[in-house]
């Protein structure tokens, strides 16, 4: 019997040792390291993966960690939505990198409420050729309270309807000036086999962006702000109602491409259609020129892509200049970090950002920078019509709107796309969606 | 992948008590064996368990301080509509999935059970799908289903290019399929298994009673599967309970909520919405509604597995 107890010791330690051991070294492995690596002290700055971004952003941290041999950057890449659930898991059990990565508005703010980010006004002033370069727009949402907690960085991003002027002219259309063009257009391209817009309905901020121009252009930047600023029963507000029907009304005319709800956006399956002609239109972020720029063949160099701002409605009271999106990216540093660590990543806020070399990085992808007087440099690009378009949107808008689903608090967001979600399901009715947002006013 | 962790006591292996030299002085000897399974259980099972449990009475938002907050997030919890649906979406997909898996996996384990070569080489086949990642199976069956660039368009079958993760109905009898896709081979393999081990005896006295062999697989194939049905039955209901990311890649929970199970509720109000207190409390109901249907099946199951099948075998 000897030998059997042995095997099946031998078997037990070897289906139970292993797992074991596998979690304790990932346990081990998985915060990040803040510690100080060979070379002297180190800052660290996560950021996202996507290309062609991802690139930029590498070429800044090695010019600095070039410069600055004594105090360096270390960096972690990760894709969007794997960042944003990590960095707040990470904040939240005190292994935050240095440099924190954001969009301001409601999520800096919870970070800001719970102690977990430091305070930049005393830094900006005391460094005012920093805050002097940049959009004064861009520091909107990295405000709370008066107080300013993030560096604006990188490009601004507004939210642009796109088209691609081969199908308008294959059916011999011209793109929409008013809303009620748009629902003119909607039957003609049915008609041809074309879908009117294109729509990554499953990532749910994609449909968020048509609410948030249809309640600027109707009832302009308030009624959202009475939204933020928590008032009672605000989005019961006539403008938000008749918003919320106005985008029921498009879902019934077919006017979104067929199963648009099963479509994410992180696939680029929506910008595909666009490129490939399945759809005529679609309403997305600046960034979507490098990705149809880079994905869709010839496309955008042969002329196909066109672009104009979110058109007004007949009768709406917002300015038709306004616009939304994200007005920049921002970084904070971590109050959880040592003095050493902040003393770095104050000198990469002050000398390895927005840098010309970076600054010639972003117009390369077709992208805005958030600096001031770089029109010469755009007008430069082999994309200058586009960057100007832009840049024109973001410099003479007078209210550039955050994203909704940034500029609340993530719990009230997370109602929000649920919310959202559900109405282009035509599920729930406007009234039933201003109730149940309601509901979370001020969370 | 929990059924596959799911471990399966040794003591409902038929005739483990019968095993020889399990005297009481000798299963003392051995206790000691049970440690490292023991503090494994502890640290991963009971630890994070009663952790849950705290947290469901407090908020937490993941970033400030834990305050008790008392029953508030279960009020929260309990009053929200959206968990009676969760609930009701977590019991279709179960009960569907089982309806489909548990004939097909018995038909297909009789089947593979025979040792011919060419059951053999399909035995191999079937297999295919257990050895593929969750979620490489929804990135798969997204894009095959895909309503512009899929399956459906590319070949242009219209019968095929349906919208299929796109109409509530649909998007649930997708899950349900590819779940059971998934799955089917593995309850295969224990109900192959399972039929290898009823006495051979059996069928021959069976044949010389004139028996043909539909009469067979139900007087004696089934019967003698009874617990094999359970074991499985058992893995598939609790498995389908923790369902989170097939569903999470392929429809994330939509169209609107149509597939949101409590699995993928949890997660969302956890790790989306920040609210700590909400989820812990709905994985507090998960682990409920698991051992309590763990009990259900043990019961239906005579509770016992002490009572032999191989009588008169």
């Amino acid at each position: 019997m000897e030998p059997r107890t042995t095997t099946r010791r031998a078997f037990l330690s070897l289906s139970l040792g292993l797992p074991l051991g596998a979690a304790l070294a990932a346990c081990g492995s998985a915060g990040p390291g803040t510690a100080a690596g060979g070379g002297g002290p180190k800052a660290t700055y996560w950021y996202l993966s996507q290309q062609p971004a991802e690139g930029v952003r590498r070429r800044a941290v090695e010019r600095f960690n070039k410069a600055n041999p004594n105090g360096q950057i270390a960096e972690t890449t990760f894709q969007n939505d794997a960042y944003k659930t990590k960095i707040k898991t990470a904040i939240g059990a005190g292994q935050a990198p240095t440099i924190i990565f954001g969009w301001g508005g409601g999520t800096l703010r919870s970070y800001v409420q719970a102690g977990q980010v430091d305070d930049l006004t005393p830094w900006f002033e005391q460094n005012p050729q920093v805050k002097d370069r940049l959009f004064p727009s861009a520091f909107g949402a990295a405000t709370i309270e008066g107080k300013i907690y993030a560096l604006p960085i990188e490009r601004v991003q507004p939210i642009v309807l796109f088209y691609n002027k081969k199908v308008f002219d294959q059916v011999g259309v011209q793109p929409p000036q008013t809303w009620g063009d748009i629902m003119d257009l909607v039957p003609k391209f049915n008609a041809k086999g074309i879908a009117p817009f294109s729509l990554g309905g499953q990532s749910r901020w994609t449909n968020m962006m048509w609410l948030e121009f249809l309640f600027d252009r109707i009832g302009g930047p308030e009624v959202f702000q009475a939204v933020f600023d928590g008032e009672k029963d605000a989005w019961s507000h006539p403008a938000a109602i008749d918003a919320l029907g106005k985008v029921q009304e498009l879902v019934k005319a077919d006017g979104f491409i067929k199963g648009f709800s099963s479509i994410t956006a992180d696939s680029n399956a929506d910008q595909a259609l666009l490129y490939t002609g399945k759809a005529a239109m679609m309403l997305h972020g600046s960034w979507s020129y490098g990705i149809q720029a880079t994905e869709g063949g010839d496309f955008v160099s042969s002329g196909g892509l066109g672009y104009l701002n979110f058109p007004p409605v007949d009768g709406g009271k917002g300015d038709p200049g306004n616009t939304v999106g994200n007005p920049a990216q921002y970084l904070s540093i971590s109050s959880k970090a040592t003095a050493q660590e902040k003393e770095i990543a104050k000198k990469f806020f002050a000398t390895g950002l927005s840098t010309d070399q970076e600054i010639d990085d972003w117009i390369a992808t077709g992208s805005v920078p958030i600096v001031k007087g770089i029109e010469s440099k755009l007008a430069a690009s082999k994309d200058a019509e586009w960057l100007k378009f832009v840049y024109d949107i973001a410099s003479n808008a007078k209210t550039f709107g955050q994203s909704w689903d940034q500029a609340l608090s993530p719990t009230a967001a997370e109602v929000l796309l649920d919310n959202i979600a559900k109405l282009f399901q035509l599920s729930i009715s406007p009234e039933q969606f201003a109730t149940n947002m309601n509901a979370v006013i001020g969370q | 992948m929990s059924t596959l962790v799911t471990p399966v006591p040794p003591a409902e292996r038929q005739g483990a008590e019968r095993g020889a030299g399990a005297g009481p002085g000798r299963e003392r000897g051995l206790a000691w064996l049970a440690a490292p399974a023991l503090v494994v259980f502890v640290a991963f099972g009971a630890i994070p368990l009663v952790g849950v449990l705290l947290l469901s009475f407090t908020t937490w938002d993941t970033l400030g301080t834990i305050s008790v907050t008392g029953l508030e997030s279960w009020r929260a919890v309990l009053s929200d509509p959206g968990l009676p649906h969760a609930l009701w979406v977590t019991f279709l997909v179960m009960a569907l999935s089982w309806l489909v898996q548990t004939p097909m996996s018995v038909l297909l384990g009789v089947f593979l059970a025979g040792h011919q070569r060419y059951r053999a080489v399909l035995a191999v086949f079937y297999f295919v799908p257990l050895l593929l990642s969750s979620a490489a199976i929804a990135v798969t069956y997204k894009a095959l289903l895909d309503p512009n660039f899929g399956l459906g368009a590319g070949l242009g079958i219209e019968l095929l290019a349906q919208d299929w993760l796109g109409e509530p109905h649909l998007a649930l009898g997708v899950v349900i399929f590819v779940v059971s896709w998934q799955f089917i081979p593995f309850h295969t393999l224990i109900y192959q298994g399972g039929v290898r081990q009823i006495p051979r005896s059996m069928y021959e006295a069976a044949e010389l009673d004139g028996a043909g062999r539909i009469r067979t697989f139900f007087s004696i194939t089934l019967p003698q599967l009874k617990y094999t049905i359970i074991t499985s039955s058992t893995l598939m209901v609790a498995g389908s309970l923790t369902f989170f990311d097939l569903i999470f890649v392929l429809t994330a929970g939509g169209p609107g909520d149509a597939t949101r199970v409590l699995a993928l509720d949890m997660y969302k109000r956890g790790f989306q919405a920040n609210l700590m207190g909400h989820a812990s409390a709905i994985a507090v109901i998960l682990v409920l509604v698991g051992l309590a249907l763990a009990l259900l099946l043990r019961r239906i199951g005579g509770g016992s597995s002490s009572a032999s099948q191989l009588d008169g075998a």
